[in-house]
């Protein structure tokens, strides 16, 4: 493998060392498993809520979205389907993409997919809530 | 990204043939990886026939068997034989073990493959360059931090504070465990790997010590120690029967431990 002769003349303990440690990461390792947790009864509920509405008409769907148990759950399945979804995406980049442009901007790009998609989730079910889907 | 496939220079070719000495015994088929950089010739598959009847039962038999009676160019690292030293890792029917307590009748397969440990720079044949495995091992520090004034005798230890270093400090540093890993394979240069990480937590958890903080401080990054994806091959190969992975998790606790 062709080396850069700044690499050859480094020696192993600076490569090992590199630029030190980011002291964090275990914030990324907490709300990872807190959001799982938090969509395992919202996913059961989501799942099972779906499958009682798959004979509804929009009426009766839009209906349902708008009692305000239903509004809640729904945007914080949204939200943290969206905050662990950016967290798993992020680590799956943070393996498998090497270069500091390419990482950062796939890592920048999957925050603003994530947040667009939440928001425009939970503005959809405001909207529904609130004025109807119609 | 993760490359896939080896770049031209590294794939591996059919090499030579050797054929075992008349009137051997029991022949086997041993599939070794050679490569001398000094030749600038790709690397290549050799294929020695042994006579198992004349050698010893481990692999690292059979392997000083075709040094010494078939071909004197094949080079490969051993030194104690009983499995202390991990200098002969490598992997062996497709799974990283040592060469000296791996029999080859227990290898799968019509022929015993041998290649040096997977994912590192190839020194030659089956040595391969672990100068930067060695140097994450120096950098958790693994030696005892203390600022309390020396004591005495040595520093003590309550037998219970003692038990918990048992599954850690056997750990012979073959990395075995470290070249299983992929994530140690995608990204060796800033993971630590797990050979190391069971060496910081062997660290971590010893009661004599000082500065658990500042190596817990050493370690929170997200490259260094939460690559860790709980793969489990370290476990898996693990030539002394210790499990890595279970270390890395206990890592992880204490760092939750310290923010809740």
């Amino acid at each position: 493998m062709a080396e850069s002769a700044s690499a050859r003349y480094r020696t192993a303990l600076g490569r090992a060392r590199g630029l030190g440690s980011s002291h964090h990461g275990v914030g990324h390792f907490i709300t990872e498993r807190v959001s799982a947790l938090a969509l395992i009864p919202l996913v059961a509920w989501g799942v099972f809520a779906a499958l009682r509405l798959a004979g509804t008409d929009i009426h009766g769907a839009s209906a349902w979205v708008g009692q305000p148990l239903n509004a809640v759950l729904l945007s914080l399945l949204i939200v943290a389907a969206f905050i662990h979804l950016r967290l798993a995406i992020q680590t799956v980049v943070e393996d498998y993409v090497y270069g500091f442009v390419a990482k950062t901007t796939l890592l920048v790009l999957n925050v603003f997919v994530c947040v667009l998609g939440g928001a425009a989730g939970v503005f959809a079910i405001l909207k529904v809530a609130l004025i109807g889907a119609l | 990204m993760v490359e896939l496939v080896l770049p031209k220079n590294s794939r591996v070719q059919d090499g030579r043939h050797w054929p075992a000495p008349a009137g051997a015994g029991k022949v086997r088929a041993f599939k070794v990886y050679r490569y001398d950089p000094e030749t600038g010739l790709n690397p290549r598959w050799d294929t020695y026939d042994v006579d198992v009847d004349a050698c010893g039962p481990m692999v690292l038999d059979a392997l000083l068997h075709i040094k010494n009676t078939m071909d004197p160019t094949l080079a490969f690292r051993r030194s104690c034989r009983e499995g202390v030293c991990g200098s002969c890792a490598m992997n062996i029917g497709g799974r990283n073990t040592l060469a000296c307590t791996h029999g080859h009748a227990d290898t799968p397969g019509k022929a015993v493959q041998i290649s040096p440990l997977p994912h590192l720079p190839v020194v030659k044949d089956l040595i391969p360059d672990l100068t930067l495995f060695y140097a994450q091992y120096a950098s958790i520090e693994p030696w005892l931090h203390t600022e309390t004034p020396e004591p005495q005798s040595e520093w003590l230890q309550s037998p219970e504070d003692r038990e918990k270093l048992d599954g850690l400090y056997e750990c012979i540093l073959c990395a075995c465990c470290s070249t299983s890993c992929p994530s140690y394979w995608w990204n060796g240069e800033k993971y630590l790997g797990p050979a190391v990480l069971l060496h910081a937590y062997r660290w971590l958890i010893d009661s004599r010590d000082e500065a658990t903080g500042d190596r817990l401080d050493a370690l929170e990054d997200p490259f260094k120690l939460y690559r860790c994806h709980t793969i489990m091959n370290c476990a898996q190969v693990c030539p002394k029967g210790l499990n890595p992975a279970k270390a890395i998790a206990e890592i992880k606790k204490l760092m939750v431990e310290r923010v809740v």
